[in-house]
């Protein structure tokens, strides 16, 4: 790790109405899943998962709060800081991967998918958007892979949410991976263990420090920043934490069950 | 082979190795984790009267001779984070950090640990990154002894009181020992800052956080050496403990038992079974029959 390096904005994509992707020259080791920690200089800094690891890096962003907010203000030129990367990433096994991925999500798993493609895997994408405006790499995935969509508002593929498709999609699967809302992943490791399918979900929680320090992303014991994001079965079947609650900043338990399974 | 153990105020640390507050101390789980880990003990996070989210990020930095955070004592407030360790009693002494502005939030907090069952109390005093917290109040002499003596007077568990690295480490513990306490907690991190030079910014969210890690173990062992000479109560030491040689030091500086925080992140989680592996071999390498001989050994 684990210095803090400041890179400068090659390149900005708008990708959606919410999202949008920079660019950035930036020498690491990277297995796609794991995260880097991306400092808005004097705004705040946040973890992200790279969306593209090959010559040129990239992290694509969805704004949601102050640090991403401040990240959509930047203009190519302007300079962040990165370390990384952290955490355990995929570990693409089997002949046949299912990738179920829900909104911003995409972006953590189009590196895995590239990868796996390019390992001669066979994969198969279910994309979820809450609408089709908001479907994310949808032409990357494409290039890459089967892909099946399922828009919440119906304005693209099947009315409905991702996991409603995905049982269909399982046959002679060997590994599904997921990254998205977590009630989804939750929804998509049931489906897949009933099948007996491994799986493999990236988690999202409040982050300090991203270094296994502070213990801010700890779920029932296991810190998502360094024994995560990418858990497996094992570790999901045993979280009774996992698609039930996250923490406030402050450690506060905060439900999952009240919002919607949406993107 | 030196069995490592320590009696302290009552209590038993085995080994004598002590997850330090502030690191996975936020939840019952990761509390559980540490001391399967191989931890003799641990202390909570620091909680206060109210919740409180903690500093902007970035809140840490790793400036390759240690690590500077600031967390800014993000915490669930008492009545939550009792709640979150519901039932959750360790077969290890558990100890529970407390920080506020004054002597009656003190009192009321330390005992709202004691009555959830902790085995003692740990009085944040020099937390160096949170405005009227920590080390506000713990530079403030008499109300130091004020916050000692009451707390004491309203607990029965042990208390002991961690303090920040000052230059004069002598009046304050004389102070709180004076004013009852079992033990005394030295260093907590040292206040500092990091500046980037690309973009002419401090890097912390709150321009300034607290040094920990390999860097500071000169400053904790000056720190330890001359509380023990000031003092009867034993020191529990603190400040860049990362191998089982740095554990050995503080040993012989005056403490009766460590804390780790920094050295989970360079060790690994199981920091404690590795520095006690290397104390072990250490200690029969040098040919000790047991960790008192060597406590304080410094001060020949």
């Amino acid at each position: 790790m684990t210095r803090m390096d400041i890179v400068e904005i090659k390149k900005i994509v708008p990708e959606t109405p919410s999202i949008k992707t920079f660019y950035f020259n930036y020498d690491l080791d990277y297995v796609p899943g794991q995260f880097v920690m991306v400092w808005v200089p004097g705004v705040d800094e946040v973890p992200m998962s790279l969306s593209f690891d090959k010559d040129l890096k990239a992290i694509t962003v969805r704004k949601i709060g102050e640090g991403t907010e401040a990240l959509h203000g930047l203009d190519v030129g302007d300079r962040i800081g990165i370390r990384g990367p952290y955490g355990k990433g995929y570990e693409l096994e089997g002949e046949r991967v299912l990738a179920v991925v829900g909104g911003i999500g995409g972006a953590s798993i189009l590196p895995a998918v590239t990868k796996a493609v390019f390992k001669g895997q066979e994969v198969i994408c279910a994309l979820g958007a809450r609408t089709l405006n908001e479907l994310l790499f949808y032409d990357r995935f494409k290039e890459l892979s089967e892909v099946h969509v399922a828009t919440d508002d119906g304005s693209a593929g099947y009315h409905g949410f991702v996991t409603d498709i995905m049982e269909d999609l399982l046959k002679d699967i060997d590994l599904v991976i997921t990254c998205g809302p977590e009630l989804m992943m939750k929804r998509v490791f049931k489906i897949a263990d009933n099948h007996d399918i491994p799986v493999q979900a990236s988690l999202e929680r409040y982050m300090k420090c991203g270094i296994g320090l502070c213990g801010s992303c700890v779920v029932d014991g296991l810190r998502v920043c360094v024994e995560g994001p990418v858990l497996k079965t094992e570790e999901l079947r045993k979280l009774k934490e996992f698609g039930e609650y996250h923490r406030s900043p402050s450690g506060r338990k905060v439900s999952l069950k009240r919002p919607k399974l949406s993107y | 082979m030196v069995h490592l153990k320590t009696n302290l105020a009552g209590l038993t640390f085995e080994p004598p190795l002590i997850l330090a507050s502030g690191i996975m101390g936020q939840t019952a789980g990761s509390l559980e984790k540490m001391i399967e880990m191989g931890m003799g003990g641990v202390v909570t996070k620091s909680v206060g009267s109210d919740s409180r989210e903690g500093h902007p990020n970035p809140s840490i930095v790793d400036v390759e001779t240690g690590i500077l955070n600031a967390m800014g004592l993000p915490n669930p407030g008492i009545d939550e984070f009792c709640k979150e360790l519901g039932k959750f009693i360790p077969n290890k002494p558990i100890i529970g950090s407390v920080y506020a502005s004054n002597t009656d939030h003190f009192v009321g907090l330390s005992k709202k640990m004691e009555d959830h069952g902790v085995s003692a109390v740990e009085l944040n005093l020099s937390c160096p990154h949170a405005e009227g917290y920590g080390a506000s109040v713990g530079s403030d002499v008499g109300l130091v002894r004020d916050i000692v003596e009451n707390v004491v007077k309203n607990v029965d568990v042990p208390v002991f009181p961690k303090l920040p690295p000052m230059s004069d480490m002598v009046t304050i513990s004389q102070v709180v020992e004076d004013a009852g306490a079992h033990g005394i907690v030295a260093i907590n991190t040292v206040k500092s800052m990091a500046i980037n030079y690309e973009t002419g910014r401090p890097v912390l969210g709150n321009l300034y956080g607290g040094y920990s890690g390999p860097g500071i173990k000169p400053i904790g062992l000056r720190c330890v050496f001359d509380v023990y000479k000031s003092v009867d109560i034993p020191v529990i030491g603190c400040g860049g403990v990362t191998t089982g040689r740095d554990a050995l030091e503080y040993f012989m500086a005056g403490s009766s038992a460590l804390q780790l925080g920094s050295s989970i992140y360079y060790r690994g989680l199981d920091a404690a079974e590795k520095i006690s592996s290397e104390m072990i071999e250490l200690l029969d390498q040098e040919g000790y029959g047991s960790l008192d001989e060597i406590i304080g050994l410094a001060h020949q």
